[in-house]
């Protein structure tokens, strides 16, 4: 395998086939905490730490776990990292950990995690295993950011808590659920068209 | 692509002629509300309507124009009738900037996203509308004072809507029940007038541009639903009369809910659809946060429309019940 | 390197071996983070409660205060060094709040002035009811409570003849915030009136 080889599984899932924008995985984080950009950023990068986590550990086990107990075995590997992150969330950041609340413990079940895991990591060596959880971690981690900011700048007049508007200003639907469906569906479409561009 | 097929459009909008007719016909059944809204609210009313009105307009024109590619379509009215109605729902000291992203929303969002006329799930003027309320709560829930030819605009005094009144459990400061009837109460440019509305109705109804279905079993099904709640506990919930008299009821009865595209084709769906309206708009009112329920009624029954018009199908012209 | 055979033994040998292998993981990072998570909450408790009185070094273990017909509250009183009394904090509530119930804490200096206050927990409407959060604190035009005696001062809003005003149009939620605090000093009085007649027996610290 040669660095290029990785460099271009680390571009294919950062860009090619980003998981919010392209395979619109893990909906649920997506529209549930990008209310601001540092949200969205947090959570993406603790799902990219998981991510990274399992699939070197999935690459290494693949041979040994059966055939038939490779989903249980995935979701143990995956659930030791999940708590694993929120332990250590819990106690080093608890402002972060309590806007993000329940999502945290809910990357189990994040369908990216065992996707990469069951689609990639069963397959492929450690190295490049860990430059795909790499690249889709962070390509999850750049669209919640993405999603959160333009979120955060619509509803409340700011990007990161810094104010990019002069005055208070806000339409507060986007801090809501309803903007997040909104700014997700233009995003995307505003996507779709640049990739066809 | 399955939806295309579901939300077909109703038997009306089959000719181009009659498009533009029918809605020409409903914006002069709105001429009394908009007549009595300039009375009361006077400059306000006339700024936020033609605003409204215009940047529809425009935003329709430019969408389909730059973004879409396509024919500009807004001689056929329903630009301007989507405006108009916005401004109906939108309270008359609203700043002119709030205005043209209500109606940007309308157009851009709840209609041109979806395919234009036709192909929209949701009536546009209320998809700006609740936009606006949740994204601006003060600004959209501040009403001015009605007042005798009113001069002012921004700077109208402002003051409590009837609805208010009920969830704040202040009866006695409800206001006479000729004033609801004529219009004299706080409120959105076109909702206060119940006469004005009722007019209009009754010319909707005469010129056969809607049916008497949607918007009876609207009023029934609220009237019903609050009287059982009154004679429960008279202490606690308002009077029927009351609630249909208050509030965007009527104007969402008669105007918003019996939308073409976005209501239900045979008369028996068109009833179920009412009854939905008048059941979410109740609990809305007297359960919910918000004091008023019909847009977001109105809205959550436009999503079951298709869901309406798949079981409960219109009779084929000349179609015979089948023996089976 | 050949995949092993999906047999019983097999099956059951590697997922215990990685069940195992987690919760040796699980409880290493455990003992690692277990400090510091306590730390945090403890910390999060003492904050909400700091940010609600004036200064203090010791605070007394929660106390449960029952007002008649209104509900029980619980006080937390704070001392500084000598055993001084400086003020308390209370929890309390309101029942009328536009969406339901919210949940305040009020923080009294030991003569009754409020210092101030935190938003515990509320459903009011996004953007209107939910600005009680710091409206009550801002200082512009008579909306600040900061400073005020409930016992001196009127706290009702402007509408009712009282003396602050009401958030621009949330005025039920205003109404039922200043219920609460109403309630927050109500409770502070009788706790305070309780400890004059025992003659400030009570009045130590157990920390």
């Amino acid at each position: 395998m040669s660095n290029n080889s990785n460099l271009k599984v680390f571009i294919n899932g950062l860009i090619t086939e980003n998981p919010t924008f392209v395979l619109l995985l893990g909906m649920c984080p997506t529209l549930g905490t990008t209310s601001s950009a540092a949200n969205g950023m947090g959570m993406g990068l603790a799902t990219a730490f998981v991510l990274v986590c399992s699939n070197m550990a999935i690459s290494l086990l693949k041979n040994v776990i059966p055939d038939k107990v490779r989903i249980p075995g995935f979701i143990v590997v995956i659930a030791t990292f999940v708590t694993v992150v929120d332990m250590l969330m819990q106690a080093y950041v608890p402002s972060l950990y309590a806007s993000l609340g329940l999502f945290i413990p809910l990357i189990v079940v994040n369908c990216i995690v065992l996707g990469r895991a069951e689609a990639f990591a069963a397959k492929n060596n450690v190295v490049r295993s860990m430059f795909d959880g790499l690249g889709i971690g962070l390509g999850f981690t750049f669209a919640l950011t993405l999603l959160g900011a333009v979120r955060e700048l619509l509803g409340t007049g700011k990007v990161f808590s810094l104010s990019m508007f002069p005055e208070s200003y806000g339409m507060l639907v986007f801090v809501l659920a309803p903007g997040a469906f909104i700014t997700l569906g233009y995003l995307i479409a505003l996507i779709n068209k640049l990739r066809k561009a | 692509m399955e939806n295309k097929l579901l939300v077909s459009p109703s038997p009306h909008v089959h000719g181009g002629d009659s498009v533009s007719k029918n809605m020409y016909g409903v914006i002069i059944a709105l001429i009394p509300a908009y007549l009595t809204a300039l009375y009361f609210f006077g400059v306000g009313a006339f700024v936020v309507s033609v605003t409204s009105v215009l940047s529809c307009v425009l935003f329709e024109y430019l969408i389909q124009r730059f973004l879409l590619k396509t024919t500009p379509t807004i001689g056929d009215g329903s630009a301007v009738l989507t405006g108009l109605l916005l401004s109906f729902n939108l309270p008359s000291n609203l700043p002119v900037w709030i205005v043209v992203i209500g109606a940007l929303v309308a157009i851009g969002i709840g209609k041109m996203s979806f395919g234009g006329l036709g192909n929209n799930p949701f009536n546009p003027a209320l998809v700006g509308r609740v936009f606006l309320l949740i994204s601006f709560p003060v600004q959209m829930t501040t009403w001015p004072r009605p007042l005798a030819f009113n001069t002012h605009y921004l700077d109208a005094e402002t003051g409590a809507t009837p609805l208010s009144f009920l969830k704040g459990g202040a009866f006695e400061q409800l206001p006479a029940q000729m004033d609801l009837l004529l219009g004299n109460i706080g409120g959105s440019l076109g909702e206060v007038s119940a006469i004005a509305l009722l007019i209009g109705l009754v010319y909707l109804l005469a010129r056969k541009i809607i049916t008497w279905h949607i918007p009876v079993s609207i009023l029934a099904t609220v009237f019903v639903f609050t009287a059982i709640l009154h004679a429960a506990n008279p202490e606690v919930y308002a009077s029927p009369l009351v609630h249909l008299l208050t509030g965007g009821l009527l104007l969402g009865a008669i105007f918003m809910a019996t939308d073409y595209v976005t209501s239900p084709m045979s008369h028996l769906g068109m009833i179920v659809y009412g009854i939905g309206i008048g059941i979410i708009t109740v609990v809305i009112r007297v359960f919910g946060a918000y004091p008023e329920g019909v847009s977001f009624a109105i809205l959550i029954m436009n999503a079951f429309t298709p869901l309406i018009n798949t079981y409960i199908k219109p009779k084929r012209f000349g179609e015979k019940k089948k023996a089976n | 390197m050949v995949k092993l055979e999906s047999s019983f033994k097999n099956m059951a040998l590697v997922l215990t071996g990685i069940s195992l292998f987690a919760g040796g993981l699980l409880a290493s990072v455990y003992t690692v983070t277990k400090e510091p998570i306590e730390a945090a909450k403890v910390a999060k408790q003492q904050n909400a409660i700091k940010e609600v009185l004036p200064a203090f070094d010791t605070l007394a273990e929660a106390d449960t205060v029952s007002l008649d017909g209104i509900g029980d509250f619980v006080l937390y009183r704070a001392y500084t060094g000598s055993d001084q009394f400086v003020g308390a904090a209370v929890e309390s509530f309101s029942n009328s709040a536009f969406g339901g119930s919210i949940k305040i804490m009020v923080g009294f200096d030991a003569q009754g002035n409020i210092v101030d206050y935190s938003v515990l927990e509320q459903k009011e409407t996004p953007g209107l009811g939910t600005k009680m959060v710091d409206w009550f604190k801002t200082d512009k035009g008579a909306q600040n409570i900061k400073g005020k005696n409930p016992a001196v001062n009127n706290l009702t809003v402007t509408k009712d003849g009282g003396e602050v005003d009401a958030i621009t149009a949330a005025t039920i939620s205003s109404r039922a915030f200043l219920e609460a605090v109403r309630n927050a000093y109500a409770a502070y009085a009788d706790d305070a009136a309780a400890i004059d007649s025992q003659s400030g027996a009570t009045a130590v610290a157990n920390d």
